[in-house]
C-alpha cells in the first residue's frame, strides 16, 4: 500500500480488537468436538476493528461515491430519479422489514395485501391480465417471461418456436435472456428514424418465431409508432410480443402496453417506481401477462379469497418457481408507497415532466452536439459525439470531464447503433435550474473540445483518482485482498 | 394537486416549451397513434399525502406479526440473527443506495471498494479463490452454479441432493428447463443426503453434483465423503452453505468444491418477507472468467494510485449479448454492502462465536425437548436447527404458539407431504435461555 492509498477494511485490523456485542453464552456447554466432524482449523481473516472504526471507514466509502442525492445522474435507461425518503422508512417498518416469508400466511395478512394491491395497481398500470412480483431484478422478469411464453407455444405442441426477435437498437440483456431461456436472438434492424425496420421485421420473422421483445419508447428514447402493425406481424405468425418496461417512466398514463398488442410485460420497479438502485442492486422485476399466458406465472401468486389473502400454489401449468419466496419484498413496499403517494394524475405527470425534461435539454444540446434522430424523443435521448470526435475528442473524454463538473455522465457507447453515443435521460424529479446548468457544462465541453482538446482528453482534474488501468486490471485479475 | 417530488412549475414549463418549439407538452406525446392511447384516469388507489399514507402504511404493517414483537424458532434458510445497530446507520448513507451500478470508477471507488472487500469475506469464509460481487440470492445463485457447470463440462445431467432448501430445488429445476438440463434428485436418508444413490447415479454424462451444508434439516453433510465419491469424476462439486455455519465449520473449499453459493441474509440482512436478501458466488480461479454476475478487480490509476474497477466484463450480457455467460445485470449491491458492515462488526473472533453460540443453543434446546418425552429426528451433526416430531398438525400447533407470543417452527409437511408432524426448529444466538424453556414448556402443554 501507498502512503495516499485509501485503507481498506483489513489494513484497519490488529488483534484482539471487536466491534460486536453479543449476551454471554447463558445455556450449559457441550464439547462440539466429541459430535461435529469438521472443524475450522484456520480462522477466516474478517477484520478485528471497532466500531468507530468501522463507521469512520464507510463513511470515507461512501464520500468516494456518487449518488443522486450527491448530484444529477442522467445516467440513459437507467431511470435514475428521486428514492423518496418516506420509502425508506415504510420498508423499514418491523411489520414489513421483520417478518419471516414461511411464517403462516394468516399472520402476515398485511403483507399479503400490500402485495396483493400491488399486483392490481401494476395491472392497471401496465394494461394487464396478471401480474407476479416474484422476479428479482429485470433481466430475471424477461427471462420469467421468455419462459412463459416457451411453456405457451409448448403446450400448444409448438416445439419449434426457437427464435427470439430483438432489434439491433436493443439492450444486451434481450438476447442473453433469449439464449438462456433455451432461444436462439435474431436481431431485426432499425430505420433511418430510428424505429424497428418494419420491412426487416417481415423479413425476419416466421414460423419459428416465439416473440419479439421490445422497448417503447425504445433505447433511443423514441417511440415505436408503428407497434400495432409490429403486434399484427407477430401475432399473425403465432409470435407473442414481449414488452421490456426499462422506459416505462416515458409513457405512465399515456399508453399501456397491454392496449399496444403485447402480451408479457416485466417492469424495472427500481427504475419507473423509485426502488433505489443500491449501487447496482438490489431491484425488482414484476411481470404482467394477457390472459392466455396466466396459467404458466410462476407460482405462488397472491389471490384474495372471502376477504382473506392466500397464496395460490396449485398451478399445474406454472413454468415453475423462480426465486426463492415471493420476490423482493422491501423494495416492492417501496414501490408500493411511491404508487399510492402519486396516485393516478401524479403518475401521469411523472412522464408529462420526464418528456418535456428530455426535450428541453435535447434541443438545447442539438445546437453543439450531433443528434441523429431529429424527431420529439421521449423519456431521453441519443446524441452523437461525432462532431467532437474529428476534434479528437472522443466520447469518453467528455464523459470523463463531465465528473469535474460533479455530474454523473450520461451512458455513453449505448445504443449500439448510434457512433460515439451519449445516451441522456434527466428523469422527471430534476429541476430546470440543474437542467440548465449540465447543458452549460456541456456547451463549455463543447468550447473546451476546439480550444483547448487536453483538457477533456485528460479528464477527469478534479476526482479522487484519475483514469483506472482497465487493461491490466482484467489481463491479470486481483478480486481480492491477500496480506 | 402539485407532488413534492417534482419540481417544475408553471412559469418553468411555459419557459421550456417556448424553447422547445411547441404548444403543450400533450405535442410531444403525438408520435403515440390515437389508436393505443390511454384515456381517462388510470384505476389505481387515489394519491394520499404523506401523513395520511404513513397512518395508513403503519396499520398494515400492524396487521404483521413481526420478529421483533415474538419470539420466533423459524428458520429454514431465512434466520433472525444479531444485526448490528451500525449496520443500518451505513446503509442510510444515500452516496450509496441512491447510486447505480459503479460504471464511473473515478466517482464510484466507495462502493467499488466495499464490494472488493466482500469479495474478500466471501472467499475467506469459503474457502475458495475468487467470489463475484453477489447475486439476487442463495437460490438463484445455486441455479446458475448448476447452468454453469454444465455449460463447462458440456454435460447435460446434475445430481441434486434433496435435502437442499425446496425452493432452491424448484428454481433448479426451472432454470434447469430453460438449458434443457435434466435435474436428478437424490434421496435423504435419515435427514442427510443418500451418498450410495449419489454414487450409482454419477456418470460420465453428469455435470455436476449439488450438497447443501448443513443441508435444510440442519445437518452436516459429510463433505469428505462427497468429494472422495467426486475423485475420478469430471462432474463439479458445488455446495450451498449458510455462511454464518463456515465461521465454524471447515470451509467447502478445503473439500474439493468448485463452486459453493448461499445466502448472506445471516450476516446484517433483516428477513423481510424473503427479499431482498444476497446470493453469493464463490469459486475457483480456473472458472474466473465463467463467473455470473459483476467481479471487481483492483488497479491502479495513471499516478499509481491504487482502485477499482468492474472487470473481465467480456463475461457479460452488455458486451456478450447473446453470447454472455448469464443474463444477470444487477447484483445485490446494497445487500452486500449491509454484510461487509456486519461481518467487519463480528470480525474474526465474533462470526466464531456467533456460529458456537447457535450451536450450543440449538443443543440445549433439543435436549430440553428429549428430557420433555419428545422425539428430535436424526442424530447427524447438526448447525442450529433440527426436526422435531410432535403430535397432530404443526400449523395448529403454530397457531396455539402465537397465541402465547412465539413463532414456531416450520410445519415440514407444507414441504414434503411425508413429513407431516415434524416441525423444524431453529434456535439462533437471540434466543436466550428463558425463551427456550418456555418454548419447549408451552409444546410440551399444548399435550398435556
Amino acid at each position: 500500500m501507498r502512503n495516499e492509498d485509501f485503507p481498506l477494511i483489513f489494513e484497519h485490523s490488529q488483534e484482539g480488537r471487536v466491534g460486536f456485542s453479543l449476551p454471554d453464552l447463558d445455556v450449559p456447554e457441550v464439547d462440539l468436538n466429541v459430535e461435529v466432524p469438521y472443524v475450522r482449523n484456520i480462522d477466516a481473516n474478517l477484520p478485528e476493528v471497532s466500531e468507530l472504526q468501522i463507521m469512520r471507514h464507510y463513511t470515507a466509502l461512501s464520500k468516494r461515491n456518487h449518488g443522486v442525492d450527491s448530484g444529477f445522474y442522467p445516467l440513459g435507461s437507467c431511470t435514475m430519479k428521486y428514492n423518496p425518503k418516506m420509502n425508506e422508512d415504510v420498508a423499514r417498518m418491523p411489520g414489513f422489514s421483520h417478518i419471516h416469508p414461511l411464517q403462516a400466511p394468516e399472520s402476515v395478512q398485511g403483507a399479503l395485501g400490500l402485495m396483493y394491491d400491488l399486483q392490481t395497481s401494476l395491472e392497471a398500470i401496465t394494461g394487464m391480465d396478471q401480474v407476479t412480483l416474484q422476479p428479482a431484478a429485470g433481466a430475471h422478469g424477461e427471462w420469467t417471461g421468455l419462459m412463459m411464453i416457451r411453456a405457451y407455444h409448448e403446450a400448444n405442441g409448438d416445439y419449434n418456436r426457437t427464435k427470439v426477435i430483438v432489434p439491433d437498437s436493443a439492450h444486451g440483456t434481450n438476447p442473453a435472456s433469449a439464449t438462456v431461456a433455451g432461444f436462439e436472438a435474431v436481431t431485426v434492424k432499425s430505420n433511418e428514424k430510428g424505429l424497428v425496420d418494419l420491412e426487416d421485421l417481415k423479413r425476419v420473422v416466421d414460423e419459428n418465431t416465439a416473440a419479439l421483445m421490445l422497448t417503447n419508447p425504445n433505447t433511443l428514447g423514441l417511440f415505436e409508432e408503428e407497434i400495432l402493425d409490429m403486434a399484427e406481424i407477430i401475432h399473425e405468425a403465432g409470435g407473442k410480443l414481449y414488452y421490456d418496461g426499462a422506459n416505462l417512466n416515458a409513457i405512465l398514463g399515456y399508453a399501456r402496453p397491454g392496449d399496444m398488442g403485447f402480451d408479457v410485460v416485466h417492469l424495472n420497479l427500481h427504475k419507473t417506481f423509485t426502488g433505489p438502485h443500491g449501487g447496482g442492486g438490489p431491484g425488482s422485476g414484476p411481470v404482467g401477462v394477457k390472459s392466455d399466458l396466466a396459467p404458466y406465472l410462476p407460482k405462488p401468486i397472491v389471490t384474495k379469497v372471502q376477504e382473506r389473502y392466500v397464496f395460490d400454489d396449485n398451478r399445474p401449468d406454472s413454468i415453475g418457481r423462480v426465486k426463492p419466496y415471493f420476490g423482493n419484498f422491501g423494495i416492492n413496499v417501496r414501490a408500493y408507497t411511491y404508487i399510492r403517494t402519486m396516485g393516478a394524475n401524479g403518475l401521469k405527470q411523472v412522464s408529462e415532466y420526464a418528456v418535456l425534461n428530455a426535450n428541453y435539454m435535447m434541443r438545447e444540446l442539438e445546437k453543439d452536439f450531433d443528434l441523429p434522430f431529429s424527431q420529439h424523443c421521449k423519456h431521453e435521448f441519443v446524441l452523437s459525439g461525432k462532431r467532437q470526435k474529428k476534434l479528437g475528442v472522443r466520447t469518453l473524454d467528455m464523459a470523463k470531464r463531465l465528473l469535474d463538473f460533479g455530474y454523473h455522465p450520461p451512458t455513453i457507447y449505448f445504443p449500439l447503433n448510434v457512433e460515439e453515443a451519449m445516451m441522456v435521460e434527466p428523469t422527471e424529479t430534476e429541476a430546470k435550474e440543474t437542467l440548465d446548468e449540465f447543458i452549460g457544462a456541456m456547451r463549455q465541453i463543447h468550447k473546451e473540445a476546439s480550444d483547448n482538446p487536453e483538457i477533456v482528453q485528460e479528464a477527469p482534474h478534479t476526482t479522487i483518482v484519475g483514469r483506472m488501468d482497465e487493461t491490466t486490471a482484467a489481463r491479470k485479475p486481483v478480486l481480492r485482498y491477500q496480506k | 394537486m402539485t407532488f413534492r417530488y417534482l419540481p417544475m412549475t408553471d412559469h418553468d414549463k411555459r419557459s421550456m416549451l417556448d424553447s422547445i418549439g411547441v404548444e403543450s407538452t400533450d405535442v410531444l406525446f403525438s408520435d403515440i397513434p390515437e389508436k393505443v392511447r390511454f384515456k381517462g384516469d388510470l384505476n389505481i388507489k387515489p394519491a394520499a399525502s404523506e401523513p395520511e399514507l404513513m397512518k395508513e402504511l403503519s396499520q398494515l404493517a400492524g396487521e404483521n406479526i413481526n420478529t421483533k414483537d415474538y419470539t420466533s424458532f423459524l428458520g429454514a434458510g431465512v434466520y433472525d440473527h444479531y444485526i448490528p445497530s451500525i449496520v443500518d446507520h451505513v446503509l442510510s448513507r444515500s452516496e450509496f443506495y441512491t447510486a447505480y451500478t459503479p460504471y464511473q470508477p473515478e466517482i464510484s471507488q466507495g462502493e467499488l471498494q466495499a464490494i472488493f472487500e466482500f469479495q474478500t469475506m466471501i472467499s475467506e469464509l469459503t474457502g475458495m479463490e475468487v467470489s463475484n460481487s453477489s447475486m439476487y440470492d442463495g437460490g438463484t445463485s445455486l441455479a446458475e452454479a448448476v447452468t454453469l457447470s454444465a455449460g463447462q463440462t458440456k454435460k447435460k445431467k446434475v445430481l441434486v441432493s434433496k435435502a437442499i432448501h425446496p425452493h432452491s430445488l424448484e428454481v433448479i429445476h426451472s432454470y434447469a428447463m430453460g438449458q434443457n438440463i435434466e435435474v436428478v434428485e437424490i434421496e435423504a436418508r435419515d435427514g442427510l443426503t443418500n451418498l450410495s444413490m449419489l454414487a450409482d447415479e454419477l456418470d460420465e454424462e453428469t455435470a455436476g453434483v449439488v450438497i447443501q451444508y448443513p443441508n435444510f434439516f440442519g445437518q452436516i453433510e459429510p463433505l469428505e465423503d462427497v468429494q472422495e465419491i467426486l475423485k475420478d469424476s469430471k462432474a463439479m462439486f458445488i455446495v450451498s452453505s449458510n455462511p454464518l455455519a463456515l465461521g465454524y465449520l471447515t470451509p467447502p473449499g478445503e473439500f474439493g468444491a468448485d463452486i459453493v453459493v448461499g445466502d448472506t441474509q445471516v450476516f446484517g440482512i433483516p428477513a423481510q418477507f424473503g427479499g431482498p436478501h444476497c446470493g453469493y458466488f464463490a469459486t475457483t480461479k480456473k472458472l474466473m472468467r465463467k463467473v455470473p454476475g459483476r467481479l471487481v478487480g483492483q488497479t491502479q490509476d495513471e499516478e499509481g494510485r491504487r482502485g477499482f474497477v468492474l472487470t473481465l466484463q467480456a463475461r457479460e450480457q452488455h458486451i456478450r449479448r447473446d453470447k454472455a455467460t448469464s443474463n444477470i445485470c444487477s447484483n445485490q449491491a446494497l445487500n452486500a454492502l449491509g454484510t461487509s458492515v456486519a461481518l467487519s462488526a463480528l470480525g474474526k473472533k465474533g462470526i466464531k462465536e456467533m456460529a458456537y453460540q447457535n450451536m450450543q443453543k440449538a443443543r440445549y434446546a433439543k435436549k430440553q425437548f428429549e428430557e420433555a418425552g419428545f422425539q428430535v429426528l436424526y442424530s447427524n451433526a447438526f448447525f442450529n436447527e433440527f426436526v422435531l416430531q410432535v403430535q397432530g398438525s404443526v400449523t395448529t400447533l403454530n397457531e396455539k404458539l402465537q397465541e402465547k407470543g412465539m413463532i414456531g417452527g416450520l410445519d415440514l409437511e407444507r414441504i414434503h407431504s411425508d413429513l407431516g408432524g415434524h416441525m423444524l426448529v431453529a434456535v439462533t444466538e437471540m434466543r436466550t435461555k428463558e425463551e427456550i424453556d418456555r418454548f419447549v414448556k408451552e409444546l410440551g402443554d399444548v399435550y398435556a
